[in-house]
Parts: C-alpha cells; structure tokens; sequence
C-alpha cells in the first residue's frame, strides 16, 4: 500500500475517532452501557443465586404434613434434620397444583401397622416437578427420608444379630474428575456472549454512521469528490468501528475479571476464572472478530436509506450471537477442531473452555484467528464493491 | 477548463442526459440554465467523475477523466447538490479534513483557510461546531472546503440555494473574484437573474439536451427576442416552462 493510501486511511480514521469522542451516545454504547451491562448482570444474578441456595441449606425446610399422628418417631427425627411441619390441609393434591403449597408430606393411616410388622411402610411426597424452584427443596427432604430409612434398616439388622452391611451389597463412591472450574463453568455460560454482544455494540454507532448516516446527513457526495480511493476511506472507517469494539471488549474482559474477583471474595469455593490469562488468551481472538463484525454491520448498513433504518437492522444483528450460544448450550456439543474455523462459535468455544479452565491449544487458537481473518477479508470485498457502486452516494 | 463531448446517462428506462457538450473555459464564468430536472444535476456529477456516462467524455484541463478520475478530481473543486458537513466538527476542522484528503501540507492548509475566512467572511464562525448553523454559514462552510486545495477548475451545483439576499450578493462577488483570478467557473441554476448577473456564456438545457448556449446577447439575438427570460422560454419549449 502507498504512502498516500496510509495517509488517507489515517486521516478518515482519525476524524471518525475525533468525532465519536465528541458524540456522547456513542461513548455511552461503547465504554459504558456495552462493557459493563454484562458484568454487572452477572454479577447481580450469581450472587442471588448463592444467596438462596445458601439460605435454603440452612433455613428449617417448611413442609405440610398430613397425619403426623401416625408417625411420630419419622416426625421428630425430621424435624431434628430440620424440617419445619406445617399444619395439615384438605386437598394437598389441588393447593400444590395452585402453587399455594411446595412440599406436602403424606404419611398414611396404615403407616403404624408396616412399620410393627416390619414391611415397608408407605409415605407419599405430593409435589410439581415443573417447578424448578422446589428442586432444592425436594432434595432436602428426600435426603432426610433415605437417612430414617438408611437408620432404621441398619438397626433392624443389628436388632436380628446380624452385620448392618448385609443390606448393601453395592456402595458407591463419587469420584467427580470435574475441576472446580469446570463445575463452575455453568454459571458462565452467558460470558462468551456478552463478549460477542459487546463488540457487537461497540462499534454499531460508527457503523451507521459510515454510509447510512453520511448519506442522510448528506456528506457522503462531497466526500466522494476528493481525490482517494473509496476503498480507503472504507479501511479508515472500518478502522475505527473495531478500534471502538475492541475498547469495548477490552472494558468488558476487565470489568469481567473485577466481577469474578469481587464474587470470589467471601467464597471458599468459587472458582476464579475470569482472571488475567482468561482476558489475555481471548484477546488474540477476539481482534480479528471486531474486523468481522465492523465489516458486516457496515454491509448491513449499505442498504439502509437513514440512520433509523440502519439502527433496526443492526437491531437484528445483536441476535446472531445468540445462534453459536444456543447451539452449545442447548445441543451440548462436544468442542471439535472444525469448529474453532467458525468464526463467533470458535470465539465462544474458546471462552467456554478458558472457562472451563481447560484452555485451547495454539493450533485450535490459530484456526480461529485465520478462518475469522479470512471471513472479515471476505465481507470487505462485498462491502468494497457495494462502496463502489454509482448509486451508493446519490441514493436518497 | 472543462469539456464534455457527447454525454448520455440513462436511470432505467429514463434518459436523464443525451448528447451533451459543452465548454467552460478559464476566466469565464459559465451557467448552466435549466428548468428543474432537466439533467443539470446528472450532467454535472459526470463532470465531476461521480458518475460515469454511458457514452462521451468529459476533459478536465484537456485531461480524460474516465483514465484517472483521481487527476481530474484533484484539479476540480465542487459544491454539489448535497452539501452535508459534520457536526461534532467545527467548520476550520471540516476544512482541515478534506485539505489532509487532498493530500495538502499543514502550513498550506492554514493559509488557504485564512485566505477563504477572509475572503468569505467566515471570522465569526469558523471555530464553531457546525451543528446549528444557518444555511449561508452552511455553504460558505462547502464552499471552502470545496476549495481549499486551490483548484483552478470550479463546479457548482445550484449554490445560491437557500441563501438570503445578502449571502447571494456575497457568494456573486465571490465567484466574480474566483473568474477574475483566471479560474473556469461552471454553475447552474434555474434562476434566471443570476445568469444574467454573472455568466459570460450560457449552456441552456432542457429534457436532458442541450437546446442553445451562447452570450446572453447571442441567445436573445437567435431567439429574436428582446429579455432573456423570453429567449429562454422560447428554447426549452412552453410546457416546460410552465415549471418554472
């Protein structure tokens, strides 16, 4: 490229800058609202989430019990465990339904006779299952039942002379290979896509301004009249939408790697991963996706005859990143070399597994970085004929 | 100087201009007079490279443009119909913009821009951010950006447009200077005073054709008609003039 080509670039590149600095909307979109909305979401979300949990583990478990009377031994050894009784009620069956009840408890009026005659002896958990809210709840008190039983089958054992373990022919122990990381990976799942959201949104401002908004503020002829190339002020513009995107996701990485710490603080357990290597090994990535992306919304753009028409369709773009997230979370996918070649899934693979703190090999990493280098080359090349057209200053 | 030689543009199925030519020569100032949408737009986008005619020529200083739209562009400096300016900039900042485009030297491009300032009467303006500014404050804006570089070919498309009387009387003596100074002046217009006031030549076009150019006193003396006003109905025909 020529001394004057650069020069070109520069100059378009520089006052693009030099204007969106002095725009405040676009500033708000690119260092405020885009890096920050996501971290402070998650970080909102997952301290509600360890909030109840933990409440829940350690508050009495309230459960409706109906004929308690005949039970009185599983009752008081229930509530030691930290069940709370609740009162009995007509219809559990319909006030469960009504979501007016979580749990009912029913022990049945033939209880005391199994029980005496040593055969099992039947209680009923009436619950809805579709409540997911309950899960933890259920778990609980299934725990405490399979404890009495686990109790009372070894002293009945005992009682007849005979080793408790004659009753468990089979143990089992967990040996979850899960790191903690990796256990925590769930709660990360909706990372990768606020990274993708927010180079998406870095830029978008700049984008519309690029051909739609010259055009409609009328700049966009004389512009045309001076003696360049109009591939090079295309470069330029492109340049400084994925100069704001990836301000954007650097904001975001940081303001994510300050959530995880300040989430991780208070919490033995909690795996810290958005730390600096997972910022540091997403970066070479993410780069030449801001390309991408700047390259595309400007394509999208081209077709728009106002700024308002360019905003809805870019409107529609926020969206595309939702399709690779859904992809792996929804189908469960296995991560597989072709698919770091695919550009947005490869960016949220590797952030998944970064998460995951399983991390990508340079070869997976370097995929990625081509095949998405290749695809912003190729989008450049339709947006540099559209550039080109006779219609594109005069339209509108 | 600037010359077109045959040109013709379609849209689709319309024609917008057939068979053009015409001559701006240095040191003259040259209108192009026409009712609305007879193609003076079109034409003149050809002549400054934005739009490729389907057939013809265009020569600027005796150079094809269609060879190297960029030489011919450099030589040329242009208000078009759109005159659009960036408002987070102030208007010395939308100057300075186009002079880097034009590839000028900074001492250059601050000299040029006291020259115009002064020239145009932009003083109380000039560092202002463009958003809110009046209409004449907007084209003397264009105007000096479109000619910060000097150029010794100058393309106006319609430039009195929206100024009150006080910003025409401005912006006539300006180009007056700009012909005296030995530039080739190309401007069109529908309003008849202005051709009267300042062209040494007049290209008429009506319905994409040229139908007459000449002085204003060889067009009256071809029409035989006494005001040129009558010389120009009579040349585009009467049911375009009822458009004017």
């Amino acid at each position: 490229m020529s001394a004057p080509a650069i020069k070109t670039i520069c100059t378009v590149f520089l006052k693009e800058i030099r204007e969106s600095l002095r725009d405040r909307r676009t500033l708000l979109n690119a260092l405020l609202v885009g890096p920050l909305l996501g971290p402070l979401m998650f970080v909102i979300v997952i301290k509600m989430v360890v909030a109840r949990e933990i409440q829940r583990a350690e508050r009495p478990l309230p459960v409706v019990v109906i004929g308690a009377e005949y039970a009185p031994n599983l009752i008081t050894a229930l509530e030691q465990a930290g069940l709370e009784r609740k009162p009995a009620i007509e219809q559990p069956e319909a006030a469960v339904r009504a979501q007016t009840v979580d749990l009912v408890l029913r022990i049945p009026a033939d209880y005391g006779e199994a029980w005496r005659h040593g055969k099992s002896a039947q209680v009923e958990l009436i619950y809805d299952s579709s409540r997911r809210d309950i899960n933890s709840s259920l778990q609980r008190l299934r725990t405490m039942l399979r404890n009495y039983t686990g109790q009372q089958s070894s002293l009945r054992v005992v009682a007849r002379g005979l080793s408790p373990e004659i009753t468990r022919p089979l143990m089992v122990a967990d040996r979850d290979q899960a790191t903690p990381q990796a256990r925590g990976a769930a709660l990360f799942a909706m990372v990768p896509y606020f990274l993708i959201f927010t180079a998406l949104i870095g830029g978008m401002f700049l984008a519309i301004d690029a051909i739609a908004g010259e055009r409609e503020r009328q700049s966009l002829e004389p512009l045309f009249i001076n003696p360049v190339q109009r591939g090079h002020i295309l470069l330029g513009k492109l340049a400084a939408i994925s100069t704001f995107s990836m301000t954007s996701v650097l904001l975001n990485l940081i303001a994510f790697t300050v959530a995880g710490t300040v989430l991780s603080r208070g919490m033995e357990n909690f795996p810290v991963v958005m730390n600096f290597g997972f910022a540091l090994g997403l970066l070479p990535l993410m780069l030449p996706l801001t390309l991408l992306i700047a390259a595309l919304q400007v394509l999208v753009t081209a077709f728009a005859r106002t700024f308002r028409e360019a905003q809805t369709w870019l409107g529609f773009m926020q969206l595309i990143p939702t399709i690779p997230m859904v992809v792996v979370m929804v189908l469960e996918v296995k991560p597989v070399l072709w698919m770091y070649a695919v550009p947005l899934l490869g960016q949220q693979l590797a952030a998944m597994q970064l998460l995951r703190g399983v991390g990508i090999s340079p070869g997976e990493s370097a995929l990625c970085v081509l095949s998405t280098l290749a695809a912003a080359l190729l989008v450049f090349r339709i947006v540099e004929r559209v550039y080109n057209s006779e219609r594109l200053a005069i339209a509108g | 100087m600037i010359e077109a030689r045959g040109l013709h543009k379609r849209f689709g199925q319309i024609t917008a201009v057939e068979d053009v030519s015409l001559t701006a020569r240095d040191g003259v100032i040259t209108g192009l007079l026409g009712p609305n949408g007879a193609g003076k737009t079109t034409t003149l986008r050809m002549l400054y490279t934005l739009m490729q005619p389907e057939r013809g020529q265009v020569l600027i200083d005796g150079q094809d443009a269609a060879l190297d739209p960029l030489a011919a562009r450099r030589n040329l400096g242009v208000l078009p119909d759109a005159r659009g300016l960036y408002k987070r900039l102030t208007a010395r900042e939308n100057i300075q913009y186009y002079a880097q485009l034009q590839n000028m030297p900074a001492d250059l491009t601050q000299q040029r821009i006291e020259a115009l300032v002064n020239t145009l009467g932009m003083q109380d303006f000039i560092d202002r951010q463009t958003d809110g500014f009046s209409q004449g404050q907007r084209v003397k804006t264009a105007i000096a950006r479109a000619l910060v570089h000097a150029p010794r070919n100058v393309l106006l498309d319609e430039p009195t447009n929206g100024l009150d009387v006080m910003a025409t009387r401005g912006l006539r003596e300006f180009l007056k200077q700009l012909k005296a100074d030995g530039h080739c002046v190309l401007f069109s217009t529908h309003i008849m005073q202005e051709v009267t006031a300042l062209c040494d030549h007049i290209v008429i076009i009506a319905h994409g054709r040229v139908v007459a150019q000449g002085s204003a006193d060889e067009l009256r003396e071809q029409t035989s008609e006494s005001s040129l006003e009558e010389a120009f109905v009579k040349l585009i025909g009467s049911d375009a003039g009822g458009l004017l």
